[in-house]
């Protein structure tokens, strides 16, 4: 995993991460589900590829589940981008590279 | 994740069998999956594919799998579920299991899914194509499975095995496997209800109230699959290579489209196939 993405410990951690942080990229996953396996590597990559513009965060939703379900996460993956603390936009399933370059450009411009 | 094969070709039938023969005997890595009986099992009769003639369509297929097998290729049993691309190469989820490949060859030919109302609408909100991706989130809750594979009781049991209620609608007998705890309907599903997750389905006869329903049909939608897949219609758009608009990622056989005929998909089978392995062979030298 790469080194700037923000494990998500607690509902506060959280809160205050959305809080202080203008743009924020949320990866809800969990330990059994094959496809946030296979979107890791893209969530690394879009870590990497907008690292000066945006935080990248990932939560467990088996040990989060408060934040599970104040989002209604009814499938993972489930991607969300958050601004300026609200939830801007939102990817479901497996999405290659380009799909969370666009829902971020579209919203940082 | 394992090691990275050459060629997963999805389907095995005339076309997934043709390409693998062809990726084998360039000496390619090759994964095979299937997950039903192909449409040229059904034929009475073909007379037109050349050197062949006066059989039934199960006798070619016999035939052809007689071939791929003696050639060293293994039809292993799996449907796909997502594919995705990485650029240099793909992650392909077969029934929640991950296997990475340099190139792709859909050769699923064409399936009749036709959507039901509220289902894209819903999907990712309680519709789902895959228990075993999302099984866990419904633990302790109600989900219905729609039987429409030759499978579909298994996932029904992984889904009852892990906590989840299981109602299993389907138009067969009751499956001898399926677990006793399963709550079985014969019958069909017309609709899907709810705002904005899942609340209900609606068999026609009745309104069964639900927090999931799994969708497992024998195979996904080629757009569904893949996302960015450029369609003409209901057919996956190729280039004479066989290639679609995602480098790497072929497609062969009746799924590219007209006409549905046997040679047909036997020749896409092989030019997707050698052109596959001409660019890993390009690649790698």
């Amino acid at each position: 995993m790469a080194e700037n993405i923000k494990i998500i410990n607690s509902t506060q951690e959280f809160d205050d991460m959305i809080k202080e942080n203008r743009y924020v990229l949320v990866d809800f996953w969990a330990a059994w589900c094959a496809p946030c396996r296979m979107v890791a590597p893209v969530i690394d990559k879009v870590a990497d590829q907008y690292k000066e513009k945006i935080i990248v965060a990932k939560v467990n939703i088996d040990e989060q589940q408060e934040l599970a379900i104040r989002y209604g996460i009814q499938t993972i993956p489930t991607i969300i981008f958050f601004k300026e603390g609200r939830l801007a936009s939102k990817e479901i399933g497996v999405k290659p590279l380009s799909s969370f370059a666009r829902m971020i450009d579209s919203n940082i411009a | 994740m394992g090691e990275i094969v050459d060629i997963i070709i999805i389907g095995a039938g005339p076309a997934g069998l043709s390409a693998a023969v062809n990726a084998l005997v360039r000496g390619k890595r090759v994964r095979i999956f299937s997950n039903r009986d192909n449409n040229l099992s059904k034929a009475e009769r073909v007379d037109n594919h050349l050197g062949f003639y006066h059989m039934t369509g199960k006798e070619l297929m016999d035939k052809f799998k007689e071939h791929a097998e003696a050639m060293g290729v293994k039809i292993e049993d799996g449907k796909a579920v997502n594919i995705l691309p990485l650029g240099d190469s793909f992650m392909v989820n077969v029934n929640g299991q991950i296997i990475e490949s340099k190139k792709v060859i859909l050769a699923m030919g064409i399936s009749k899914v036709k959507e039901l109302p509220g289902e894209g609408r819903l999907l990712g909100n309680g519709v789902s194509y895959c228990s075993t991706c999302d099984g866990m989130l419904y633990r302790g809750k109600d989900a219905v499975v729609w039987d429409q594979s030759h499978d579909a009781w298994e996932e029904a049991n992984f889904l009852q095995s892990i906590g989840v209620n299981v109602t299993f609608i389907s138009n067969k007998p009751r499956h001898e496997n399926l677990s006793d705890n399963v709550k079985y309907i014969k019958g069909r599903i017309e609709e899907i209800i709810g705002e904005n997750t899942v609340e209900a389905v609606n068999t026609g006869e009745e309104i069964i109230k639900t927090d999931a329903v799994f969708m497992l049909r024998d195979a996904v939608a080629p757009d569904t699959l893949i996302e960015g897949l450029e369609l003409d219609g209901s057919f996956i758009s190729v280039n004479k290579y066989m290639e679609t608009n995602i480098p790497g990622l072929y497609a062969a056989g009746d799924i590219t489209g007209k006409p549905l005929q046997l040679s047909k998909a036997v020749s896409e089978g092989l030019i997707a196939a050698q052109h596959a392995a001409l660019q890993i062979d390009k690649k790698e030298s």
